[in-house]
């Protein structure tokens, strides 16, 4: 690349930056800027980097707790914590567009970027999720995203040794040419031990670690800042190239420097590489900071500083190591053969200074970059299209003659099968801490030395969203929340990725913004702060952008594992009972978009007082040992999870017989949605007791049938509306995914 | 007895069986470092998985020429017990410990999940606890599993019982449908002719304990100590 001689009306556009931007800028420098200077307040204003259109919004969020250690947005994870001097550091971040355009290499740099997150912090990583969306899996092109998305995370995870441990793989044609990649990392450190992302103490050296800087991912963030077009491919060069065994040895290497005390703080070079992470660390600290770009490792020839400040090269980061301490800290890099170079160090003052050897390549103050970066209240305006949709008349919905036909074709429907064809391309038990494999309703895996488990869920329907967005808000919180109370786990605390289409569109940010307040209240209810998360915007393709989809990931912790709760029916005999009550509808239900090709309706509306009951008395029950399993009823209705309470273990499949009082249409019975509603099977002679936590609680409990035979036969009043083998069930179920993919 | 784990960059199984031997079974164990110049005092050393090396270019192909595998060689020609598991053993072909090599899983993906499998020889320093034919479960997680061995070779192992484990059904049969990726004669564990190298591909160490969902790992590692014990007396 070579330096444009003037900065024009043009390069500031390709940039990103608006007119008014640009102003701010010379305001700001009290002069023009260079071109490497332009980069750098491109990157850093970019919505990717500096939330500038989220960052209001976000305030709703509640952000405190007695147990919330690391407050959202202080440093890059937050932290709770889990007692016994331990805190769960956990994120979950987006990689979208890069997967959009490059799906393996795209998603496994998100898995990668998420991972240093967390260990940056200090805090050894114990398990990954992901939440991915894709267009509908009888398109090519789709399955060709999901086999290099999974194969991507599996690469990255697999190899550098963490476990995938669960996760949600949905399919929409909303998301058709934008797929959704969020992936989500959960690590462990004593509480004593979190290092800070910041640059303090003057004189302290800035070390640069890992892998050498190319032309790769040059200006990630902008592009991650604008919407996917038909031209997109042609920004390949934005995706980076991963290489997790450098990860690994950053890693090893970063959690034994931290043991050794030689660390000021340090921070992953992540969006905006070597530019975010120095400025960064520096705001952090309230401090100055000076690099020099020739000390930086290349890869390339050539490299101007504007390339080498924007690269987005992966496994790269930036360590402040105390002054006098900088050969005790490169000792460990060579054990590890890492290298690593001096590059600069902690100032007093607020400046922002690059050199390039003797000369000054770019100077700016640093909260510039920062917080005092442009902030913007956007419009606003309830959709149009939305009162059209809300509206389902169930007249237009014929009633289904063959129901046992229907309920196979919900069981194979993507959206509902056996995910194995995904999660068996990841190593989940590597770690040996996995003790609830990935298909239950939320992940678990222990705590080494300690009776206690964390419990994990990802959950967001953005088919909610799109017909009421603030309902659905409130559902991804609830949903997860209850997935992580069926293993037994109290919820925490979430982390969240909100992927939306593009903010200056007044529709777009109405959705988003409703989103956010749904989801506020539901953790404000539920007692479960956000610990932060991130924003993805500019989720469209040329249809269009995608329905509006909040996606939480929920930690719940589990005090003692020998009350670890399952979802699959375990004895003949058992009573199977329904556990809360609410409203069923056919509104945004995957029974209407699979069968019938509608998003349409009002989804099922939430009461938080009574989730919040619900919740409780699940627990309770959990934890007197008076249950033997627990399986929210989500995607597909009641049958679904019938269905899936009988198929879920392999090993061992149940029957039940099921007899419904109830006088709604059919599908509504079988298929429609509900929320603060769970499946959960007991012994008879423990009916009483479950009876008396249920009343103290103000909750419901129905006793739907009993556990056994070879068959899941659910009836209304007495008369048969399903009866099926469940050696047929499982076999739908479980072959319907991979069916895909065999030539 | 103690163990010993050797520790190439990019292994992520060595903590995991470290935890097996230690915690669960109860034995003496220590981390080798692959710079390690001196590997005295072990009485069984390990090869645990992951990705030595990152594994860019052929599983086991770098690590094969890391220094310590001359003293793991060493070690071997000395009658030392030698146990490589999944990228363990894929380095102990590499290296030619044991015959064969590994191609691709037949699907060409990775897989991950509990298998079954049979013991075909209870006769070794790794099985003496195990019944023959006896069925466990332990899983696998691996990309390149797939054995392969030329038509001499495989009768050279069969006719000396070094097949020590095959890929089987829950009732302990051998169908195409239960092998996992392909392996040639369903071949899931082969040991030396002299009997103190086994390399397996299904994880002993993470089938240790009940709540991982099975045991039946605990097996192999008894047997280790037991034959060890036997042959300090």
């Amino acid at each position: 690349m070579k330096e444009p001689v003037k900065i024009d009306k043009d390069l500031i556009k390709v940039h990103g930056l608006t007119d008014e931007e640009y102003e701010k800028i010379k305001e700001v420098l009290g002069r023009e800027p260079n071109f490497t200077e332009l980069g750098i307040f491109s990157v850093m204003w970019s919505e990717h980097c500096s939330y500038k259109s989220s960052k209001p919004v976000l305030r709703k969020f509640p952000t405190q707790g007695d147990n919330i250690l690391v407050r959202a947005g202080e440093e890059n994870a937050g932290a709770a914590d889990i007692g016994d001097g331990f805190a769960a550091v956990f994120k979950m971040e987006s990689h979208n567009h890069p997967s959009a355009i490059e799906p393996f290499q795209g998603a496994a740099t998100g898995a990668g970027g998420i991972i240093r997150d967390i260990f940056t912090m200090g805090a050894r990583p114990i398990a990954l999720m992901d939440s991915l969306r894709f267009g509908c899996l009888s398109d090519a092109r789709s399955r060709y995203l999901l086999k290099g998305v999974v194969g991507g995370v599996a690469f990255y995870g697999n190899c550098i040794g963490i476990p995938t441990v669960g996760g949600e793989t949905f399919f929409d044609k909303t998301y058709q040419g934008n797929p959704l990649v969020n992936v989500l990392c959960l690590g462990i450190v004593k509480k004593d031990k979190i290092v800070k992302a910041q640059a303090k103490g003057e004189g302290n050296t800035i070390f640069y670690v890992g892998s050498s800087t190319g032309r790769d991912g040059l200006g990630g963030a902008s592009f991650a800042s604008r919407e996917l077009t038909d031209e997109s491919h042609e920004d390949r060069p934005a995706v980076q190239i991963c290489d997790p065994f450098m990860e690994k040895l950053l890693l090893e290497a970063t959690l034994e420097l931290i043991e050794s005390a030689v660390v000021v703080g340090m921070q992953d070079m992540g969006a905006a590489g070597l530019t975010s992470s120095t400025v960064e660390t520096a705001s952090r600290g309230n401090s100055g900071i000076e690099i020099d770009i020739s000390l930086v490792p290349r890869r390339e020839e050539g490299m101007i500083p504007y390339e080498v400040m924007l690269s987005e090269s992966q496994e790269r980061m930036l360590v402040i190591v105390k002054k006098g301490k900088e050969e005790e800290a490169k000792k460990i890099f060579e054990k590890w053969d890492l290298h690593a170079a001096p590059i600069g160090r902690v100032t007093s003052g607020n400046s922002f200074l690059v050199k390039d050897g003797g000369k000054i390549a770019a100077e700016i103050p640093v909260k510039a970059l920062t917080t005092d970066a442009p902030v913007y209240l956007r419009e606003k305006t309830k959709p149009e299209y939305l009162d059209g949709v809300r509206n389902l008349d169930l007249s237009d919905v014929p009633l289904p003659e063959d129901l046992n036909s229907i309920f196979l074709k919900m069981l194979s429907s993507p959206n509902i099968v056996s995910k194995s064809w995904v999660f068996e391309q990841y190593d989940h038990m590597v770690g040996t801490n996995t003790i609830l494999l990935p298909g239950a309703d939320a992940a678990v895996v222990r705590m080494k030395g300690t009776k206690k488990a964390l419990a994990l869920s990802c959950d967001g329907n953005g088919r909610y969203c799109y017909l009421d967005p603030y309902e659905g808000g409130k559902i991804a919180v609830a949903e997860a929340a209850r997935n992580v109370v069926c293993v037994g786990a109290k919820p925490l605390a979430i982390t969240n990725c909100l992927n939306f289409g593009t903010p200056t569109d007044p529709e777009i940010f109405w959705q988003f913004s409703r989103c956010v307040e749904g989801m506020a209240e539901a953790c404000k209810e539920l007692k479960t702060p956000v610990t932060g998360g991130n924003v993805s915007f500019y989720n469209e393709n040329p249809q269009g952008a995608v329905d509006p989809t909040p996606v939480v990931g929920m930690l719940g912790l589990i005090e003692d594992i020998d009350y670890l709760c399952t979802p699959w029916f375990k004895k003949e005999g058992d009573l199977v009972c329904l556990l809360g009550e609410g409203e069923k509808s056919l509104g945004g239900s995957e029974y209407l978009y699979h069968v019938h090709n509608l998003k349409k309706g009002q989804p099922p509306k939430l009461n938080l007082h009574l989730e919040k009951a619900l919740q409780k008395t699940c627990l309770e029950a959990i934890k007197k040992g008076l249950i033997n399993s627990a399986h929210d009823v989500s995607d597909g209705g009641l049958a679904i999870t019938l269905a899936e309470c009988c198929i879920l273990n392999e090993e061992n499949l149940m029957g039940a017989d099921i007899n419904l009082k109830e006088s709604e249409r059919e599908d509504v019975i079988l298929f429609g949605e509900a929320e603060s509603q769970i499946i959960i099977s007991c012994s008879s002679s423990n009916l009483n007791k479950l009876k008396k936590i249920v009343r103290e609680n103000k909750v419901t409990l129905k006793v739907l049938g009993r556990v056994g035979g070879e068959k899941l036969t659910i009836k209304k009043e007495e008369k048969p509306l399903i009866s099926q083998s469940i050696q047929e069930l499982y076999t739908t179920w479980k072959n319907s995914l991979s069916s895909y993919f065999e030539m | 007895m103690r163990f010993g784990v050797i520790m190439f960059p990019g292994s992520n199984c060595d903590y995991d069986c470290w935890w097996a031997i230690k915690e669960v079974t109860g034995e003496e164990v220590d981390f080798i470092w692959h710079k390690e110049e001196n590997i005295t005092g072990f009485d069984c050393i390990v090869l645990p998985g992951g990705f030595s090396y990152g594994d860019y270019l052929r599983t086991g192909a770098i690590a094969r020429f890391s220094p310590i595998m001359k003293k793991v060689k060493e070690f071997a020609e000395r009658g030392g017990l030698v146990v490589g598991i999944c990228n363990g053993f894929q380095i102990l072909l590499e290296a030619g410990f044991l015959p064969g090599a590994m191609r691709k899983n037949k699907h060409l993906l990775f897989i991950c999940k509990y298998i079954h499998l049979r013991v075909e020889n209870p006769h070794t320093a790794f099985t003496n606890l195990c019944k023959k034919g006896q069925i466990l479960r332990i899983p696998i997680a691996h990309f390149e599993g797939n054995y392969y061995a030329t038509p001499d070779t495989l009768s050279t192992l069969q006719k000396k019982s070094q097949i020590i484990f095959r890929y089987c059904n829950k009732e302990g049969e051998i169908t195409d449908e239960v092998n996992p990726n392909g392996s040639l004669d369903a071949i899931a564990g082969v040991c030396n002719e002299r009997g103190n190298i086994l390399g397996m591909m299904p994880h002993p160490e993470r089938s240790c304990e009940s709540i991982l969902g099975s045991e039946d790992g605990k097996l192999i590692w008894k047997s280790i100590v037991t034959s060890l014990k036997r042959i300090k007396k």
